[in-house]
């Protein structure tokens, strides 16, 4: 069976500043190569640093933006050409989630209208917008109140709730529980659980946060200024990453217990520009590790039994 | 209900202030009988009209009588014809009522589209010459447009009347100079308003669901970027009704405005007095019309009110 997602080397880059006379527009690849498998009812999430280019390579993934190189393949079909009709019947099977779900709703329609619209697009029975409703835990009586009356927590729970009126195969959720207080955060993530668990759902799960990605994924892609650097299955990853940038993100994840708290996180400093990326691997000028074919040559992502990574000195350094 | 009649208390005493300026600044401004009688008429003749319209009587007494008097129902007569004053300018309201909607409707017409198409084709050459259109739309002034217009349609091409009412032919003039503005100034507020909405979360949303681009626009994007419109219009209609004097004036309307311009000038004091209440009882009412339509669009207000009351 062929994976439901696959994106093969997928290249976005955008225009910083304006093109004058005298020089062009500069330009910076927000998403360099980056290609990933997702499999249906799997989880694979994606976690870096802000500007890594994670939310640009969700919006590529859904076809919601083009992409200047490479392409997506989509349970076996290529995505379509933006706004034509086949992609407007794509969008039923692909949705997207995101940090901000107070400003994903129209604050003048009520949350039934909203829950009910894409059925409405779609041309479907309006009934599912109660079963949708119900599997997020909202009561019917929520459908009559308007968004601004709503919690943060209730608020990401409609948006959850229209996602799956449409029964689609794959969700993205570009950092679906970001702004949410930790209580709330638990019970959205045990929510998106139990959906996936019901419905068989596939996640693309945008995160900065490895602590919830712990819980919700069952492949990890680190990326880092716009490629995919290591990609491993769950647990391997938290038990060990092989680059040693992934190492670095490992461990600055704060551990709750007093007896660890004394191994200090490596500092590696800010993230360069992502408009003007270091030659060769992106990861030199931070990287504790780096040698001179670090500064010279970019790395490949090499396959390591299983997993993937972009490093010249994988094998040196797992010894 | 307080709303409501917070809301009237506030329209009555914006009438009375308005009423009260325009008072006493007619009758500061120059004697009626110096403007209405000839000019060798002698002074007993003046002093009988002094008398016989109270003008003869100390400022704050004139005031007080005629504010007595407006509260009975008495607008006062027109010193030109003896006539009722209110009846003079009452039977003159339907045709500047006509004018002014028929321009709103030109305003709203060809403004919210022009925004909204301007808006969905940002920087594209659509929305540089809709907006240069607009630039040049309010930047003509009101009266020169009027007189450019009865030039071509009248004199030159001779397909609309240059004057007078009556026909539809004849609106078709008064309400393109009046309205013109307007749809101008309402375009460019639909336009930044839209453009404001378009880049709303809930806007990408919407496509990511399938959502064609006009579903978008008709169920999103206008209704939330009408609500500045709809206030910024309120705020117009005052605007509007000042500009109703002049082009009433250029095409010989026979509204309101054409009155006022005239009874002004001959200091028709009851007249003009009739006018100024019910311009400001026209604009108290626009805003308030606005007020409620504001709630009726935005959902915060309407819950934010049921609470109040």
């Amino acid at each position: 069976m062929t994976a439901l997602l696959h994106a093969e080397s997928l290249r976005k880059s955008y225009q910083v500043g304006r093109r004058s006379l005298f020089r062009k527009a500069r330009r910076f690849n927000a998403v360099d190569g980056v290609s990933l498998t997702l499999e249906r009812g799997e989880t694979l999430g994606i976690v870096g640093e802000s500007g890594c280019g994670k939310s640009t390579l969700s919006r590529l993934v859904l076809g919601l933006s083009p992409c200047d190189e490479g392409g997506v393949v989509f349970d076996g079909t290529p995505l379509p050409g933006q706004d034509t009709e086949a992609w407007r019947r794509l969008r039923r099977r692909v949705q997207l989630i995101y940090q901000d779900a107070a400003g994903a709703l129209d604050p003048r329609q009520t949350i039934r209208t909203q829950i009910e619209e894409p059925l409405r697009i779609h041309g479907l029975p309006l009934e599912r917008a109660q079963k949708a409703m119900a599997d997020v835990g909202l009561v019917p009586a929520m459908g009559s109140r308007h968004p601004f009356e709503l919690s943060g927590g209730q608020l990401q729970r409609v948006v959850i709730a229209r996602a799956l009126t449409l029964n689609p195969d794959l969700i993205v959720m570009d950092e679906p529980v970001s702004a949410l207080d930790v209580s709330i955060q638990a019970q959205i993530v045990n929510l998106i659980q139990d959906l996936q668990r019901d419905r068989g759902l596939a996640y693309l799960f945008v995160t900065h946060d490895l602590s919830v990605l712990r819980h919700v994924s069952d492949r990890v892609a680190v990326m880092y200024l716009g490629e995919v650097v290591e990609e491993a299955p769950r647990d391997a990853f938290f038990d060990g990453a092989l680059h040693p940038y992934a190492r670095a993100l490992l461990e600055a994840v704060p551990v709750p217990d007093p007896a660890r708290r004394s191994r200090a996180a490596p500092r590696i400093g800010d993230p360069p520009n992502p408009a003007a990326p270091p030659p060769a691997c992106r990861f030199h000028p931070r990287c504790p590790f780096a040698t001179d074919v670090c500064r010279a040559e970019r790395p490949a992502l090499r396959d390591f039994g299983g997993r993937r990574a972009a490093c010249h000195r994988v094998e040196e350094l797992s010894q | 209900m307080t709303w409501i009649s917070l809301k009237l208390l506030r329209a009555l005493v914006t009438m009375w202030l308005v009423l009260t300026f325009v008072f006493f600044v007619l009758r500061l401004s120059g004697d009626p009988t110096m403007v209405l009688l000839p000019d060798d008429v002698d002074q007993a003749t003046r002093d009988f009209y002094r008398a016989k319209w109270g003008l003869d009587l100390p400022l704050w007494e004139q005031y007080t009588s005629y504010l007595r008097a407006l509260l009975q129902g008495d607008f006062g007569v027109s010193f030109r014809n003896n006539l009722d004053a209110f009846q003079v300018v009452w039977e003159r309201v339907p045709k500047t009522a006509l004018l002014g909607l028929a321009s709103i409707a030109v305003a709203l017409l060809i403004g919210m589209p022009l925004g909204v198409l301007a808006a969905v084709y940002r920087n594209s050459w659509l929305d540089r010459i809709v907006m240069s259109i607009a630039v040049f739309g309010f930047s003509m002034p009101n009266f020169f447009l009027g007189i450019l217009l009865i030039l071509i349609f009248s004199l030159k091409l001779r397909v609309l009347p240059s004057s007078g009412s009556g026909t539809w032919q004849h609106l078709i003039m008064p309400a393109a100079t009046l309205g013109t503005g307007f749809a101008a100034q309402i375009a460019r507020y639909t336009r930044s308003s839209m453009i404001e909405v378009l880049s709303k979360a809930y806007m990408r949303t919407a496509r990511s669901k399938g959502a064609s681009l006009g579903q978008r626009v008709v169920r999103h994007a206008l209704p939330n970027a009408s609500v500045p419109v709809v206030t910024v219009l309120g705020i117009k209609i005052g605007e509007m009704l000042g500009w109703a004097v002049v082009t009433e004036t250029v095409f010989a309307w026979p509204g309101i405005g054409r009155l006022l311009t005239s009874a002004v000038a001959t200091r028709d004091l009851a007249v003009v007095q009739c006018i100024m209440i019910i311009l400001a009882f026209t604009m108290v009412m626009a805003n308030m019309l606005v007020d409620l339509i504001y709630g009726w669009l935005d959902p915060r207000v309407r819950v934010g009110r049921r609470a109040q009351a």
